[in-house]
């Protein structure tokens, strides 16, 4: 199948994008859950706007944000010999940013619903903070971190509007399968459309499956 | 003897705590006082989980001083909560060693297990545990780290009545072997009575009063809402020819019909009730109550309307009795006049 590459490329960046948000996310998903400085309202609404905007509203100041002429573009231009725009790592980038509320509100809520006492307690055990965080917090927040997880490859699987605008179409480097489904439809190729169609349902719907009987006996194993 | 010197504010919407006061690093202080009285944010600005102005100093360690802070992991002070905080991704085993390969103290966990009784349940998983498990589980894994002090926050009051009696001897122990200083925050007079050696009363965010349990006891009882009465410490002397126990204290000698469980010498206190004395200008003969002890009036203070408390000195033992102002009036009672008290009877504390 001609189209198999965008399905690879798709589920490369989705893994990647995971992966990076995790370990970026769950700094800021722990300051949202802990701190009371003036300023995280303001950051709390940053990192839901991804929610709300359209994704090409999101997608075009990217676009601005990564050309060779704006200075982000100019620094990874002068850094790497490349551009930012319709390269793997323009996308990679602007997925990080649109997928983040899918990885920071469900560690966001998994360390509130936690609370401070198991933190202090590992503390007054003399665990230091990373310590305390990396041996209690984080293994007792496994639960949002498979829903950030799972939500996040879900949500990147899927993007269009953002990645489009970024990215646009070039063959193994961002052609990814909801471009290549837009591009069948255009050319009313449906058969094929039909085909990478029906494999994103039954993947969103396997990881989501996954996801909630875990999830489920998780709960089961704790009555 | 080194102390903990608090020299502290700490602000917070609609409430201060201020204290100013050195404590002694030794025996069980209980902190009682209403809801709201700070006696959780005192703990936690001990233990640093609070940031505060001012002073804390621990022997010659100063803990927080203007810019200067230790983190709680760095100061060796273990706290056990009202809820134990078990970590629920570990074993019962796996929360001990936690505690104790951060101390070094790996050696010293199945000692400790088996000093709290849960050598069965080291396999467990914490969430198959009983209220009383848990919280003998979080003491041991607090005493693993080789604390320096003890902050209890109202540990047994999440726990039902068997639960509380497990655990309560596991307090007593630590009180009278570890020599571990202890801050306990309590509500229950009768745990204060038994566990205290002395007691701090906060209100308002300020101390009211600090002093041994003797002294503070009736006053606390009062701020707890119970009754007014006086403790005294006693030991077993003996047992009567027909089955009575008799306890030594410093004004004399207490009978009591009720088992004490103790072997002569064995050390306990007692709870009289203020309600249970009553006062006589000569000594009652013909008398069914057993317990008549000689006296001496040292103060005379209103208690209500009608009533008034009288403390009194029984060998160096305060013992408090509570009767009319029409009895001052009619006994001529003054401080300074030897008079006899009548002890209905005595509720004993063990431990």
């Amino acid at each position: 199948m001609e189209d198999l590459p965008a399905l690879w490329l798709t589920l490369r960046l989705a893994a990647l994008v995971t992966l990076i948000l995790l370990v970026l996310g769950t700094p800021l998903a722990y300051w949202l859950s802990r701190s009371r400085a003036r300023i995280r309202p303001a950051i709390e609404a940053l990192t839901a706007m991804p929610l709300v905007l359209p994704p090409t509203v999101l997608g075009f100041y990217l676009l601005l944000l990564f050309s060779p002429s704006a200075p982000l573009g100019r620094f990874w231009l002068s850094l790497t010999g490349g551009t930012l725009t319709f390269s793997f790592a323009g996308l990679v980038l602007a997925s990080v940013l649109y997928s983040l509320p899918f990885t920071v509100q469900p560690l966001q809520a998994a360390f509130g619903q936690q609370g401070r006492a198991f933190g202090e307690t590992a503390a007054s055990l003399g665990a230091a903070p990373l310590d305390a965080f990396l041996t209690v917090t984080a293994p007792l927040a496994a639960r949002g971190y498979l829903t950030a997880a799972v939500l996040t490859f879900a949500h990147t699987l899927g993007e269009f509007g953002v990645v489009l605008m970024v990215g646009g179409n070039i063959p193994g480097q961002t052609r990814l399968v909801s471009i290549a489904i837009y591009e069948r439809v255009e050319s009313f190729d449906y058969a094929t459309a039909h085909r990478l169609s029906a494999i994103l349902v039954v993947l969103a719907f396997a990881i989501l499956l996954a996801l909630y009987t875990l999830n489920g006996r998780r709960d089961a194993g704790r009555a | 003897m080194s102390t903990l010197d608090l020299d502290i504010r700490l602000a917070r919407a609609g409430f201060t705590l201020a204290i100013r006061r050195s404590l002694p690093l030794a025996g069980l202080t209980a902190i009682i006082g209403p809801s709201g009285a700070g006696k959780t944010t005192l703990l936690r600005a001990i233990a640093g989980f609070e940031r505060v102005e001012g002073r804390i100093r621990f022997g010659d360690e100063i803990w927080a001083e203007g810019r200067r802070f230790v983190p709680p992991h760095r100061r060796r002070v273990a706290m056990v909560f009202q809820r134990p905080s078990l970590f629920t991704h570990l074993d019962v085993a796996g929360n001990l060693a936690y505690a104790a390969r951060r101390a070094g103290e790996t050696a010293a966990l199945p000692a400790m297990a088996a000093r709290f009784g849960l050598t069965a349940l080291l396999s467990r998983p914490v969430a198959a545990l009983s209220g009383g498990e848990a919280q003998r589980v979080a003491l041991a894994r607090a005493l693993l780290t080789r604390p320096r002090l003890l902050l209890l926050d109202e540990p047994l009051t999440a726990l039902d009545r068997q639960s509380r009696d497990e655990v309560l001897p596991h307090l007593e122990m630590l009180r009278d072997a570890a020599g571990l200083p202890t801050l306990y925050v309590s509500h229950v007079p009768a745990e204060v009575a038994r566990l205290a050696t002395h007691v701090m009363t906060l209100a308002g965010g300020a101390i009211a009063g600090f002093g041994p349990v003797a002294d503070l006891l009736p006053e606390a009882s009062e701020l707890l809402g119970t009754e007014r009465g006086s403790v005294i410490a006693a030991r077993v002397a003996g047992a009567t020819a027909d089955g009575l126990t008799e306890l030594a204290f410093a004004g004399g000698t207490i009978l009591t019909a009720e088992p004490t469980g103790l072997p002569p010498g064995g050390e306990l206190r007692l709870f009289v009730r203020a309600r249970d004395v009553v006062l006589a200008r000569t000594r009652p003969e013909r008398l069914s109550a057993l317990n008549i002890l000689a006296a001496e009036v040292r103060s005379l203070s209103p208690s209500g309307a009608h009533s008034a408390e009288a403390v009194l000195d029984c060998g160096g033992a305060v013992l408090r009795a509570e009767l009319t102002q029409r009895s001052v009036a009619a006994l001529a009672l003054a401080p300074g006049v030897r008079c006899h008290a009548v002890v209905k009877s005595v509720a004993l504390l063990r431990g």
